[in-house]
């Protein structure tokens, strides 16, 4: 069992979670995820690690609830206990000091790209930040960030906050201003990172996505989280899940994630949170 | 003795007249619609009635033919008497899963197929037999444990809990050694557990062979992927003195023809864990969804295409086919598998392959372009050549596909032990039947050195890697 150490709710529907778990704690590095269950019969999903911590043997993990099992996890406090969880899964990020890396979260992507930017502060790039939300009260991590980053930039769709627009604007803006930018990280809806990805096309800038398909078991044995790349079929699970952004197949992305649509309605109406699907 | 005194060729020559006796099943058009068990299993009179027809052979070839040599007429000849504990107990001697080896071994290709009965008439139903026992003793509530072994003092670590791991877990234990089971997914038991699907090994069961397992002093952690969690090097610097890899071979293969990704796509693997590892099937008590697919084809011949299929009509399709490259005879299905299947409506499109998919606005899957095959010459396999027949495209309407083409060894804990040999498709290398490993003190067997085979072969592997652990340990034990 997997002991819930602490909830907070980051935003309405946005919680960040420390859970007990030493052995992921050990060998977790930036990029990795995990899968947990919030029931015997529940299902299975995949959360990245945002942060871990050693000494206590815990993991955090930020979430949005988008659906039945995150909310039912938002509904967990601490002191209770899940009863799976898996990890650390997937391949860590690749960090050294690229120079200037411009780390893009949208969303909880940002709880995502956090540990990265952390992690590529501490080799000696400098980092870049560029984080997003549909609006203000989304807007999740804006300190931690700072803190990691020689430059934060915010932006807001409706421009309750910081700039008025999308990331990728932002993005573009800073590209335009002549800053020399060597890789950008970017995590977060998918059309925010196929957008990211167009942006940086053009100007041959390396750019790392990491994909957020469907999963079931998280190692290699089933192929629910296959993508394309590069036109090759790769596993999310064990072969990224960080890919180089300008190979990725993202309208096949779309669809795959679209495939449960109908039951996942379903299944948040009989959900026991009596939220119906909202 | 209940036969004392009767002339023992009279006696076989009366034995040989009676019937191999039927196990009741579900009748196929009430099971189509459900998940549960399809054969009822012996009653006693049955499982008598049988269990007499064994003529008791001095030098008995089915022994022989069993991988995890089970005293089959030992056995026998207590369902013969009714003692039906005491057959329980002499089949967990030598095999701790008899429930689900009753069940899920092909015993027309082993232990049956030497049977001397066979030769002239029918083959005594070892399989149904052994079922009977140990699902008496189940039921019964009187699973006897052994007495526990001396502790011997030295750690050994299995990683996967499939039937290979859980037969070296049980042998090992037995012998005094601390056995800990690491498995990835959450539930242990590996192919028995989220490939052989519920109508066919109810997961009651296997839950019931494993807490026997665990009742014998075997540890099992679940949730531990071993390459991530924890890599073989660190097991060692955690004490265990020798380490068992079976994970399997469980990576889907794809054929990779255009469109294979389009959604409501699915591998057998996916498939059948969503069914019932996960019990979509039952979603949403279950919070797993999967696809009702109306249309439903399956890709392949073996046992998995034909879990898959069942499955997929059990999920209420209206048409299920099974697509497949060669002819019936060519198939690796169990032909009981294939008969069952059959009986329940399954629709068999043979020497027929995929060539392309073909998908709707949505990117979901709306037909399969085909190609008409015939067969050639035979391949390095044995089996005739299926070879396409030119300009015969043909287009199969579905909304649902499961690519049950075989697996493929997962790269993970090769990838991350150094030092352990693999061959080209990635299969770990041993030497001879111990699975000696390249590395010393671990040693591999199943799937992961044979490629995808049987439940049975497996346990064997376990079998025998049990033996060859128990040897080096002694060894280093001494010095």
């Amino acid at each position: 069992m997997y002991r819930i150490i602490e909830k907070t709710f980051l935003q309405e529907i946005v919680v960040k979670m420390v859970i007990e778990a030493p052995e992921i704690a050990k060998k977790r590095r930036a990029g990795q995820f995990v899968i947990l269950m919030t029931e015997d019969t529940g299902e299975r999903i995949p959360l990245t690690i945002v942060d871990s911590d050693v000494q206590k043997g815990t993991i955090t993990i930020i979430f949005q609830i988008v659906g039945k099992t995150t909310a039912d996890l938002a509904k967990m406090n601490a002191g209770d206990a899940l009863p799976h969880v898996l990890g650390p899964l997937g391949h860590a990020t690749e960090i050294e000091d690229f120079g200037t890396a411009v780390c893009v979260g949208g969303g909880v992507g940002v709880g995502v790209v956090y540990p990265i930017a952390a992690a590529l502060k501490k080799t000696g790039c400098k980092v870049i930040s560029i984080i997003g939300a549909r609006t203000k009260d989304l807007l999740i991590l804006e300190e931690e960030m700072k803190k990691v980053s020689d430059q934060l930039l915010v932006a807001t769709d409706d421009g309750s906050y910081g700039f008025h627009g999308f990331v990728s604007a932002v993005l573009q803006n800073l590209i335009d201003s002549g800053e020399k930018i060597d890789r950008v990280f970017t995590i977060g809806p998918v059309p925010m990172m196929r957008v990211i990805c167009n942006v940086t096309r053009p100007y041959g800038i390396k750019t790392i996505v990491s994909l957020n398909p469907i999963m079931v078991d998280g190692t290699g044995m089933c192929g629910a989280c296959r993508v394309s790349v590069g036109g090759e079929t790769r596993f999310t699970c064990v072969d990224g899940p960080e890919f180089d952004g300008h190979q990725v197949d993202f309208g096949l992305l779309t669809s795959r994630l679209r495939m449960y649509c109908d039951q996942e309605k379903q299944s948040m109406e009989s959900c026991r949170c009596g939220c119906h699907g909202k | 003795m209940t036969h004392t005194g009767v002339n023992a060729m009279e006696n076989k020559e009366k034995k040989v007249k009676v019937p191999r006796q039927k196990m009741p099943e579900q009748a196929p058009k009430d099971r189509v619609r459900n998940f549960d068990e399809v054969p009822f299993g012996y009653t006693e009179e049955l499982a008598i009635t049988e269990a007499k027809r064994c003529i008791q052979c001095k030098k008995p070839g089915c022994v022989a033919g069993c991988p995890v040599d089970v005293n089959i007429p030992g056995f026998i000849k207590k369902i013969a008497e009714g003692d039906f504990l005491g057959a329980a107990r002499v089949l967990k001697e030598t095999n701790s899963l008899p429930a689900v080896c009753g069940r899920v071994c092909p015993q027309e290709d082993q232990c049956e197929k030497v049977c001397i009965l066979g030769k002239k008439g029918e083959a005594v139903a070892i399989g149904r037999l052994e079922r009977f026992a140990a699902d008496y003793e189940r039921n019964a509530g009187k699973v006897s444990i052994p007495e526990p072994a001396p502790p011997r003092g030295q750690k050994v670590a299995i990683v996967g809990a499939g039937p290979s791991g859980l037969t070296i877990a049980s042998d090992l234990v037995k012998l005094g050694y601390e056995v800990t089971i690491f498995e990835a997914l959450h539930k242990a038991g590996g192919v028995l557990v989220y490939g052989i699907p519920e109508f066919r090994l109810p997961k009651a069961i296997v839950q019931a062979e494993v807490d026997y397992l665990k009742k014998l002093g075997v540890k099992i952690v679940v949730n531990a992927l071993i390459g991530r969690y924890k890599t073989v090097d660190e097991l060692f610097a955690e004490g265990y003195e020798a380490i068992y890899l079976a994970v399997g071979a469980g990576a889907p293969v794809f054929m990779n023809v255009p469109g294979e990704n389009l959604s409501g796509i699915y591998s057998a693997n996916e498939y059948l864990t969503r069914s019932n590892l996960m019990k979509a099937y039952r979603f949403p008590e279950y919070a797993t969804p999967i696809v009702r697919g109306r249309n439903v084809a399956v890709i392949g011949g073996g046992n998995v295409a034909m879990d898959s299929v069942r499955t997929a009509l059990r999920l209420g399709a209206e048409n299920a086919y099974i697509i497949y490259r060669r002819t019936e005879v060519e198939m690796p299905a169990r032909i009981e598998e294939v008969h069952h299947a059959k009986e329940e409506g399954v629709q068999f499109k043979l020497l027929t392959n995929p060539v392309e998919y073909i998908g709707n606005e949505q990117g979901w899957v709306k037909a399969i372009k085909c190609q008409r095959m015939e067969l050639g010459e035979p391949d390095s396999s044995g089996r005739r050549r299926p070879i396409p027949v030119k300009g015969s495209e043909f287009l199969i309407d579905v909304d649902t596909v499961v690519v049950a083409v075989g697996t493929n060894a997962n790269p993970i804990v090769p990838a991350t032990t150094p030092g352990l040999e693999v061959n080209k498709w990635g299969y770990i290398v041993t030497k001879g039947e111990s699975g000696e490993t390249s590395r010393c003190g671990v040693y591999a067997g199943g799937d992961i050195v044979t490629g995808a085979a049987t439940v049975i072969l497996a346990m064997g592997a376990g079998r025998k890697a049990a033996k060859a652990i128990h040897e080096y340990l002694c060894g280093k034990k001494k010095k």
